[in-house]
């Protein structure tokens, strides 16, 4: 089994939810047809807590992050469901609202970490003018009182002699100095829920580790809901409070990390927790998940999983199993989760 | 920035060499009953019979101290000449190019910026025809309508604002056409850029996106195919200044190869050869303005 | 205990959403982003009657278009009166406008095709030889399209064709040689970007030769490029002819191009408008359509962009103008 933190236990408070995503769709259309790549996915995100969605590349998670902030392709569309965040000024529907009030909400509410920190930062301007942007934009800062907001964040978030590099280029620095910025960005206006997009996957493990102490100083700082999206379970068993397992657009499985780490209810999570070689002997073949994930053009009806799954019966091919609770605070979405044990 | 002189020295070479070829303007300058003896003495009040190497030897001091010679045709310096046709066709270019560029920036963001929406798709449409229109048909044409018929403009000649307007819209439409859609195509691209989703996700409207974060990124291909157009304006000056008489370098250049005026042909050549190595370095110079990575490679 | 899954996949049946339907094959897909986009079809099919106009067209008319019929001189288009052949009006002489357009069609493709054709070779070949050396012989090929560039093409036209005198062989030439810069700088630009890329490295460390890789990895990135870059600049070398055959250094008679009729006409601007007009027309009308088929090239062979093509044109701008996205 793999190490969890101590901190995810069932002493965390049940607050309301900072976000709320309820049968979340997205649609593309590609030359050859239209393609589900989000799949009614529903999951809740609290303040203080972390929320990892875990799951290979190409599952949809990333896709379901940019649906959220409203960043689709347009060839992408979002075709059901709700996400409802809660702000300072109430309720709001992020698949439903108009464009202002959309823009209201970024960065003040809700904001967004990506991968790649070299391309998200603009080569042409200097790191201050962007860092300063986001108090020029939603509080009407002039240039030099959010320049030295910009230096305080940058301070914040462990970027050595603000000052001076204020004026630098965004090519001038490390990997991962950028992503500080980039970090810094994003809780510049103290946001209530800020989504990681595979935060820490383009850094050195050194560097990792860093990051993801600050993500986790300035979560209990702002009292944020951070939702963590990565493929990487040491990750997840780390930092994350509560994860929701994605495969093929679905989620199958929610829960605690101790919980669903110990107990996994669903033979994707399990056949996940099995593949990482902490107890591999020299000699034995290592263990995986046969097969590959489903081509989205042609996904069977019912289970997404049963091609890969030896617990796939008929049921499985006909009827596609949705989430149902497990445990305490524990759901998966399989016909057979008390089976998952024996496989 | 001295291997870009380079081109410039071929170039007065070149110059030189062709207009050799052209053929000996003894004939053309002379009446054919001339006899052996006249001939001989226009050869040698012109330098025709020193041989080859000698004449580049004076070419080459005259090109430096900037004398050319004279004109066969006026007996003018050709020098003073090409100097005084030059702004002509300076001010035409300048202004052309101006209003290009800045009609592209305009049409070209807001064609970006809604794309594929009816207004863009008539703009390139627009765009693209204006980029391949033949200059010449059009100037006649324009000719044609608003001076023949409709008489509201002059047919030639360079007197008052009126007789500026069909030579610069002669000459814009196609510099006005590609860089429409080179800012177009710019700008789509920068809008989606992963920056600008950056840029959105801290809530920045759309007229900031546009303007503060895509334009300046657009800016750097567009430059290029601004200075391209520049040198080709040339071109269409020539065109240009021979369907109006405009009192150009162009028209210059045209009559003297004509003419065989070897001197004025040299002096005009250079003239424009030597804009267009500044124009060079100008443009590197606002490459290098716009975009901090080619001022200061990233530090390792 | 380790369980071996089993590794069978399942058949999959269905799509959940919308129409199952196989992977197109290659030539297919291409139809349909033309199909897609109105407009660009449009422009194809406008070209390729241009094309075969000029390929049979001077068969069918015979001498229709050399027969002089001086009863018959400046008429007026339009009207059926004096045949179906004069329906585009007569010069002069009494040549069927129409039948010269079409003579014309094929000398003005017979110049600009090859002309595109070899400065792309050249100019591509070069391009990709130095942009994958790099060191002196990418700077000795740049500073060669620097010269090049530097003089004005059409003024290296004119005293070219003046000292050697005006042939179609000649004007060809000449064009090509003043293209040749902007192929070799798109073929260079590209092919040296790739020397930094790891497959390029890759095939060097099993062996593979310089003229190999070239064709195999380098050529076929960098080919879309240039055929887009080639289409622009046919409309480019047309304009070029006709403005040579205008000023009177081109095409010359009894030869016809639609330039060299442009400037015949232009003297009876007043009288007979139809002389300049109409061939002036097919030069806007090809130049226009081959713009517009390499603006589709360009969206087309870039993967990045190819969605655009594939969504449908009102869909498209409804998006970006009102949608939901930010």
């Amino acid at each position: 089994m793999t190490a969890v933190a101590e901190h995810s236990s069932a002493d965390v408070v049940d607050a309301d939810p900072a976000l709320q995503v309820e049968g979340l769709t997205v649609d593309i259309r590609t030359i050859s047809g239209t393609v589900r790549a989000v799949n009614d996915v529903s999951f809740e995100a609290r303040r203080g807590e972390t929320l990892a969605l875990l799951g290979e590349s190409g599952c949809g998670k990333s896709m379901t992050a940019t649906a959220l902030v409203g960043l689709l392709e347009p060839v992408a569309e979002v075709t059901a469901g709700s996400a409802k965040l809660t702000g300072r000024d109430g309720v709001a529907d992020l698949l439903a609202v108009d464009r202002k009030t959309r823009r209201r909400l970024a960065g003040t509410e809700l904001a967004i970490v990506f991968q790649d920190a070299l391309t998200a930062l603009n080569p042409l301007y200097t790191v201050g003018t962007q860092l300063a942007e986001p108090f020029q934009i939603h509080h009407g800062m002039k240039s030099k009182e959010a320049k030295a907001k910009a230096v305080e964040l940058m301070a914040r978030v462990g970027i050595p002699q603000p000052e001076t590099r204020l004026n630098s280029y965004p090519h001038q620095f490390s990997g991962g100095m950028r992503q500080r910025l980039l970090i810094a960005m994003a809780v510049a206006l103290n946001p209530r829920v800020l989504i990681a997009d595979e935060p820490t996957t383009a850094l050195d493990v050194t560097v990792q580790a860093q990051i993801m102490e600050l993500l986790r100083g300035l979560r209990s700082e702002y009292d944020m809901a951070v939702v963590l999206i990565t493929h990487d379970l040491a990750l997840v068993a780390e930092e994350a409070d509560r994860v929701a397992v994605m495969y093929a657009g679905n989620i199958v499985e929610t829960g605690l990390v101790s919980e669903v780490f110990a107990n996994p209810r669903h033979p994707y999570t399990k056949g996940l927790l099995d593949s990482v070689p902490v107890n591999a002997v020299r000699g034995e073949e290592l263990k995986s998940i046969g097969g590959a994930p489903p081509d989205l053009h042609s996904i069977p009806q019912g289970c997404a999983y049963q091609a890969r799954c030896p617990l796939a019966q008929d049921v499985c091919r006909t009827t596609r199993p949705t989430l149902n609770p497990v445990g305490s605070r524990h759901q998966s979405a399989c016909h057979f989760p008390q089976e998952v044990v024996n496989v | 920035m001295y291997t870009s002189a380079l081109p410039l020295i071929i170039v007065l070479l070149g110059v030189f060499l062709l207009a050799r070829l052209t053929g000996d303007p003894t004939s053309l300058y002379l009446p054919e009953s001339a006899t052996e003896a006249q001939r001989e003495a226009f050869a040698l009040k012109n330098g025709f019979d020193r041989p080859l190497l000698t004449q580049l030897g004076d070419y080459f001091t005259g090109v430096v101290h900037l004398d050319f010679g004279t004109s066969l045709r006026t007996g003018e310096s050709a020098s003073e000449m090409a100097f005084r046709a030059f702004p002509a066709t300076l001010q035409l270019a300048a202004t052309t190019m101006l209003l290009a560029v800045v009609g592209a920036i305009v049409i070209g963001c807001w064609a970006a910026y809604r794309p594929n929406s009816l207004a863009d798709r008539f703009s390139s449409l627009l765009s693209m025809t204006g980029a391949s229109i033949p200059d010449f048909w059009f100037a006649i044409t324009g000719v044609w309508l608003f001076a023949v018929l409709l008489g509201v403009l002059p047919t030639s000649g360079t007197d008052g604002p009126l007789a500026w307007i069909l030579p610069i819209a002669t000459l814009m439409i196609r510099p006005l056409g590609v860089l429409t859609q080179v800012v177009r195509g710019a700008m789509v691209s920068a809008l989606s850029a992963p920056y600008v989703r950056l840029a959105r996700s801290k809530g920045a409207g759309d007229l900031r996106v546009v303007t503060h974060h895509a334009l300046r990124n657009a800016a750097a291909p567009a430059l290029t195919v601004a200075g391209d157009l520049a040198v080709g304006l040339i071109n269409g000056a020539v065109v240009v200044e021979a369907i109006f008489g405009w009192p150009g370098i162009g028209k210059l250049m045209i009559d003297a190869i004509l003419q065989r005026d070897f001197a004025v042909l040299q002096a005009a050549v250079l003239l424009t050869a030597v804009s267009i190595f500044v124009l060079n370095i100008a443009i590197d110079a606002c490459y290098a303005l716009l975009d901090a990575r080619v001022r200061e490679p990233a530090r390792v | 205990m380790s369980t071996q899954l089993d590794l069978v996949p399942v058949k999959p049946t269905t799509a959940i959403v919308g129409e199952a339907s196989p992977r197109k094959s290659g030539r297919a897909v291409w139809f349909r982003l033309l199909a897609n986009d109105r407009v660009a079809a449009c422009a194809a099919v406008v070209l390729a009657l241009v094309l075969l106009t000029a390929l049979f067209g001077p068969m069918l008319i015979g001498n229709v278009a050399t027969s002089i019929d001086l009863d018959n001189s400046n008429q007026a288009p339009f009207t059926l009166a004096h045949g179906w052949a004069n329906v585009l009006g007569t010069d002069p002489l009494g040549r069927s406008m129409l039948a010269r357009l079409i003579v014309a069609s094929r000398t003005t493709l017979s110049v600009a095709i090859p002309a595109v054709v070899i400065s792309a070779v050249i100019g591509s070949l070069i391009g990709m030889w130095a942009g994958f050396y790099r060191g002196w012989r990418e700077t000795v090929a740049m500073r060669v399209a620097d010269v090049i560039m530097s003089f004005p093409s059409l003024l290296l036209a004119v005293v070219v064709l003046y000292v050697f005198s005006p042939s179609a062989a000649n004007i060809v030439a000449v064009l090509a040689l003043t293209r040749i810069p902007v192929y070799l700088r798109t073929a260079r630009a590209e092919s040296a970007e790739l020397q930094s890329r790891l497959f390029v490295d890759a095939a060097r460390t099993f062996g593979a030769s310089a003229p190999s890789i070239i064709t195999r990895h380098v050529l076929p990135i960098v080919l879309p490029t240039l055929l887009t870059v080639a289409t622009l600049d046919f409309c480019y070398v047309m304009l070029a002819e006709s403005s040579l055959s205008f000023l009177g250094i081109g095409i010359q008679p009894p030869d016809v191009s639609w330039g060299l009729m442009v400037a015949q006409g232009r003297t009876y601007l007043n009288s007979a408008w139809w002389l300049s007009f109409f061939p002036g027309l097919a030069i806007v009308i090809t130049t226009v359509s081959a713009t517009i088929l390499a603006a589709w090239a360009r969206i087309a062979t870039d993967p990045g962009q190819r969605w655009r093509l594939t969504v449908p044109q009102k869909r498209l701008s409804r998006f970006t103008k009102t949608g939901k996205a930010l």
